[in-house]
């Protein structure tokens, strides 16, 4: 009834734009949120690149593909979605398992699928398909979950993430742990046994650590003491520690970092981007950047607490707060605070196909707020 | 499970869900405040740290390096300088096939095929984008070949670079000495960041004893570097104040070389195993140092080949080896004035009594017999005959009576048996034999002893007694100059090239030589003229106008049994007996003094003579005839009969 309420006055007051976006199923001040941050994106894009149009020109096609799939994905109805969470996730992980595999013939990391016509990362679908699964599997069970469910969504959530780290992916098999771990947090997992899991999870990290191939295992240590090997794992972590630390206050200036620009920083255009933001934007840049970062999330999370059914908040709130998490864990890596995982920073970092799979989550998210029924239920 | 899930608690659920949401955004805004917090030391704490970081990240120094100082004679002509010369550089990234492109280098002659593996290392311990010269100094024909082929070699190219060139080639090469590749051994001794950028050092002679001169002291520049190395343009802000060293060039060198004295020097005895030293007595300044055979200097500035540097350090001939300060041959007779000067000096015999001369000598109590140089004796001789006509029997008896310390006392004074402190490294110091010397010299017991007939053979500059060339030359000089002595040297000048400022080198005078009375110097110099006027040396000496004071000499390479008789014929060419000749002229007022050593040259008339007095005309008269260095050999007057056994009779012999 308060719904009825607020909707008729918001209505009254449409201009003719929100229609538009209220056409489409989209969320204007998300889609604002999202563009500032894809505009400065290719703004330190073309410095990163060192004044290459042809990465800009190819960051804002992905940005094109991105947005026709947030667009399309805003259109589709919930319970559509809900119903073909399933088969999504079987499907993905079939195609897991089948890169694996061939990664395990090919004797050599292997990520992509060639499909002849196009070449896709399973593991991206899984980024979705993961929370997708985990939140059609709780959505019909009394929550929160009991043992034997919960139980269940581990595993459910181990198999995709599990299946990418062998790859090896660490980077993109974390995000999808953590984007099925935040369905369940959401689910309201009890904290007891929150706590208890955080002890399992200390353990299952040590027995991991020695499964953990030897270079990931370098990164980790590194990351402990990056000045160990300076020239060789460190490199990273120095030399992005020196452009962030030498960005000041207010930064170098666009195309005036040393550091990116004569070279110095390695993948300063896709996973240390962050860094040439910290050199050449300084402090103030980069607190920008976070700012409309969280405001991003926050405008996710209240798109999520909006929608009405336990489907849509469990899938809409993981999907705000992997996004979270991804800037969390590259500007951390970046600046030091994480080891170096291979995570790129969302919206910024050239290449890859994540600006398509987050966009494609944010559309999934405005379907799900968009798509609710305003009048009771 | 159906009963449950109809019980599901919408209402509980969504507030569950509002509850983790809000522990999420606190969540958020604290790992977001950790994040700036990090960012807050990074960018403002440790800002200053972080600056410094990055700007030694992206400046390098680029060494500048200073010009070589170049070298002249006394007249003014240039002996080394540096010249623009023409290289083959190679940048291995820029290279699609490198080890196809050098085979290819080798067809076309521009790489030696004995040189590739040096050359794929040299390029291997280089970074890909440096240029590394391959090839140093290309002939204008091979120049002319790469540039035919230039569009086959992609990455490289010809490159201009000054390098050290000596225009006179092999003159005076081994007063000179040259530049070459900085060695291993170099390196341990250099300071490092002075020679950054230059790649040779001076080795021998000059070019090396006056390195620190003639270097100068490099500079540098900072340059933009980006994470390869390599050199970028630098732009705005991203170059920070980039500071400069400007370089100091080289001290310009005044030798005391006479150049075109040097030259009829050098090719009169081209083709010769010969040293010829030529001393102003009245200043120590070397107007020649020669060595003989030599070597192009230039060779060695450019860099040898594997296979020409085995050529010259195997040849039996030893073209790198200077004769001249590092070759030790017996004095033989050419010391005799001086022995004649001990003998006067310690008052042990009146110059005008006259001995006798059998052909012999022996010592009381002995049956041993000191053969002279002429069998059937020179008859009676008085000091200046016997100097004169190097009567051995006359010396044999002189130095028994002196007494084998105190000659070698007096030897020393002349500056025998020590270094004499010219001013490039290397000289021998010969060997000063003296009783005292022998019994630390000597392991063994027996071998210490000292016995009378050393003292004998002594007198005539045989047995144990050494010397260089350069040391003859000296000791001429100072009996010239009657007893005054000056420090040998090569350089008098130096100047800066900048400034044009020269700085003049005084001569550096050593302690007088002094003997009983003036009148003595007269005894030994008249003997020497005698040499030239009537004795031995007559040949050599005649029309010269003006007067030489000399003395001839033979250095035994072979000893002969008591009883056998010194032939030539059936006697390798190379134990021929060594032939010497010193003199200094004029004699009343001496201008130059002259050592010359001709290796198994046997005679010092016949051979060493006569190239001494083309090295005097040329100083003295400035006649520079410079013969064809086909026929230097068969140059001089003949005297085959220089030795006893020779059927030929001779004008004039000596021992």
């Amino acid at each position: 009834m308060i719904y009825d309420d607020s909707s008729s006055t918001t209505r009254r007051t449409l201009t003719a734009g929100a229609r538009i976006l209220s056409t489409l199923k989209l969320d204007g001040p998300l889609l604002i949120g999202l563009g500032l941050i894809a505009l400065f994106g290719q703004i330190v894009l073309y410095s990163a690149s060192g004044q290459d149009w042809g990465a800009v020109a190819r960051g804002i096609a992905r940005i094109a593909l991105g947005t026709t799939a947030m667009l399309a994905l805003a259109q589709v109805k919930p319970s559509f979605l809900r119903r073909l969470s399933p088969w999504l996730f079987a499907f993905g992980v079939v195609l897991l398992i089948v890169v694996d595999a061939i990664g395990y013939i090919g004797k050599g990391a292997q990520r992509w699928l060639d499909l002849g016509f196009i070449r896709f990362q399973p593991s991206e679908i899984m980024k979705l398909a993961t929370p997708m699964m985990c939140a059609w599997f709780l959505h019909e069970r009394p929550l929160p979950p009991d043992l034997k469910t919960l139980l269940a969504v581990v595993a459910l959530i181990m198999v995709p993430a599990g299946l990418t780290i062998i790859q090896p992916d660490l980077g993109t098999g974390l995000l999808i742990l953590s984007a099925g771990v935040l369905v369940v947090l959401l689910a309201g997992l009890s904290l007891r046994i929150i706590g208890a899991l955080a002890v399992l999870a200390v353990g299952a990290a040590w027995i991991g650590w020695n499964f953990l191939h030897d270079y990931q295992q370098k990164r980790v240590l590194m990351f402990l003491d990056p000045q160990a090997d300076p020239l060789g794992a460190g490199y990273h972590s120095i030399q992005a520690g020196i452009a962030i630390g030498s960005g000041g206050v207010f930064g170098k200036g666009w195309m005036n970092g040393s550091q990116g620009q004569l070279e110095f920083l390695p993948e300063r255009s896709t996973d240390f981007i962050f860094a040439v933001i910290g050199e050449e934007f300084g402090l103030v840049g980069a607190i920008l950047l976070l700012l409309l970062y969280l405001f991003v999330v926050a405008r996710a999370l209240y798109l999520s607490v909006q929608t009405q059914d336990t489907f849509s908040r469990l899938l809409g709130g993981s999907l705000a707060l992997t996004f979270f998490v991804y800037v969390f864990i590259n500007a951390g890596m970046v600046s030091g605070l994480l080891p170096v995982v291979g995570v790129p920073l969302p919206l910024v970092s050239y290449g890859g196909t994540s600006m398509v799979t987050l966009l494609a989550g944010f559309g999934i998210l405005m379907s799900l707020y968009s798509h609710r029924k305003l009048v009771g239920y | 499970m159906a009963t449950r899930a109809t019980i599901k608690d919408h209402w509980g659920e969504q507030r569950m869900f509002e509850q983790r949401v809000i522990a999420a955004g606190v969540i958020i805004v604290l790992l977001l405040v950790a994040l700036v917090s990090r960012l807050f030391w990074l960018q403002v704490l440790r800002h200053d740290y972080f600056t410094e970081l990055s700007q030694g990240n992206r400046v390098r120094v680029e060494p500048i390096p200073a010009p070589r100082g170049t070298i002249y004679d006394r007249n003014g002509t240039i002996m080394a300088e540096n010249r623009p010369a023409y290289q083959l550089e190679l940048v291995r990234e820029e290279v699609p096939d490198l080890e196809s492109t050098l085979q290819r280098l080798v067809g076309i002659g521009l790489i030696a095929k004995d040189d590739l593996d040096d050359t794929r290392r040299l390029i291997n311990s280089r970074r890909g984008f440096e240029s590394v010269p391959i090839r140093l100094r290309l002939t204008e024909e091979e120049i002319a070949t790469f540039a035919v082929h230039r569009f086959e070699f992609q990455g490289v190219d010809i490159a201009t670079r000054l390098a050290r060139y000596y225009p006179e080639g092999e003159i005076g090469v081994h007063a000179l000495g040259h530049v070459g590749a900085i060695s291993e051994a170099d390196v341990q001794r250099i300071d490092r960041a002075a020679y950054a950028g230059t790649s040779t050092i001076g080795k021998l002679g000059i070019e090396s004893a006056y390195e620190d001169q003639l270097h100068g002291r490099n500079g540098s520049r900072q340059i933009i570097v980006n994470a390869r190395g390599r050199s970028v343009q630098a732009l705005g802000p991203l170059g920070p104040k980039l500071t400069s060293i400007a370089p100091v060039a080289g001290k310009e060198l005044v030798l005391s070389i006479d150049l075109p004295v040097q030259r009829v020097a050098e090719h009169a005895v081209w083709d010769q195993r010969a040293a010829i030293v030529a001393i102003d007595p009245n200043s120590g300044d070397v107007i020649a140092l020669v060595s003989r055979p030599g070597f192009d200097p230039n060779g060695f500035a450019r860099g040898l080949t594997r296979s020409e540097f085995a050529a010259l350090n195997t040849s039996i001939d030893r073209p790198l080896f200077n004769r001249a300060l590092r070759g030790v041959y017996p004095p033989g007779s050419t010391i005799k004035p001086l022995v004649a000067l001990a003998g006067l000096t310690y008052g042990v015999i009146d110059p005008k009594v006259s001995r006798y001369c059998r052909g012999f000598f022996t010592l009381p109590g002995s049956s041993h017999r000191f053969r002279d140089w002429k069998p059937s004796g020179h008859g009676n001789l008085d000091m200046v005959h016997a100097i004169a006509q190097s009567c051995d029997v006359y010396f044999y008896g002189l130095s028994d009576a002196i007494g084998p310390t105190r000659l070698a006392d007096f030897l020393a004074n002349f500056g025998l048996g020590a270094a004499t402190g010219i001013d490039v490294g290397g000289e021998k110091t010969g060997l000063l034999p003296s009783p005292e010397w022998k019994k630390k010299a000597f392991a063994r017991k027996q071998d210490q002893v000292w016995f009378p007939g050393e003292t004998v053979i002594f007198g005539i500059g045989q047995g144990f007694m050494l010397a260089t060339p350069l040391q003859l030359a000296h000791m001429t000089a100072i009996i010239g100059a009657r007893g005054k002595n000056f420090q040998p040297r090569l350089v008098t000048a130096l100047r800066d090239p900048v400034t044009r400022v020269t700085e003049t080198l005084p001569p550096k005078p050593l302690p007088t030589v002094s003997v009983a009375s003036a009148a003595d110097w007269q005894v030994a110099i008249d003997g020497m003229l005698a040499v030239t006027e009537g004795g031995t040396a007559s040949r050599s000496a005649a029309g010269a106008g003006y007067r030489i004071a000399g003395k001839t000499g033979t250095a035994q390479v072979f000893t002969i049994a008591q009883n056998a008789k010194y032939s030539e014929k059936g006697l390798d060419e190379r134990l021929r007996d060594h032939a010497w000749f010193v003199a200094f002229a004029p004699a009343e007022a001496p201008k130059i003094a002259v050592a010359v050593l001709v290796e198994n040259g046997r005679s010092g008339s016949g051979v060493a003579a006569p190239i001494a007095r083309k090295v005097m005309d040329a100083y003295l008269l400035r006649k520079f005839d410079v013969p064809d260095p086909t026929t230097a050999t068969t140059t001089g007057v003949a005297a085959p009969g220089a030795v006893p056994a020779a059927a030929v009779p001779a004008p004039a012999g000596d021992e």
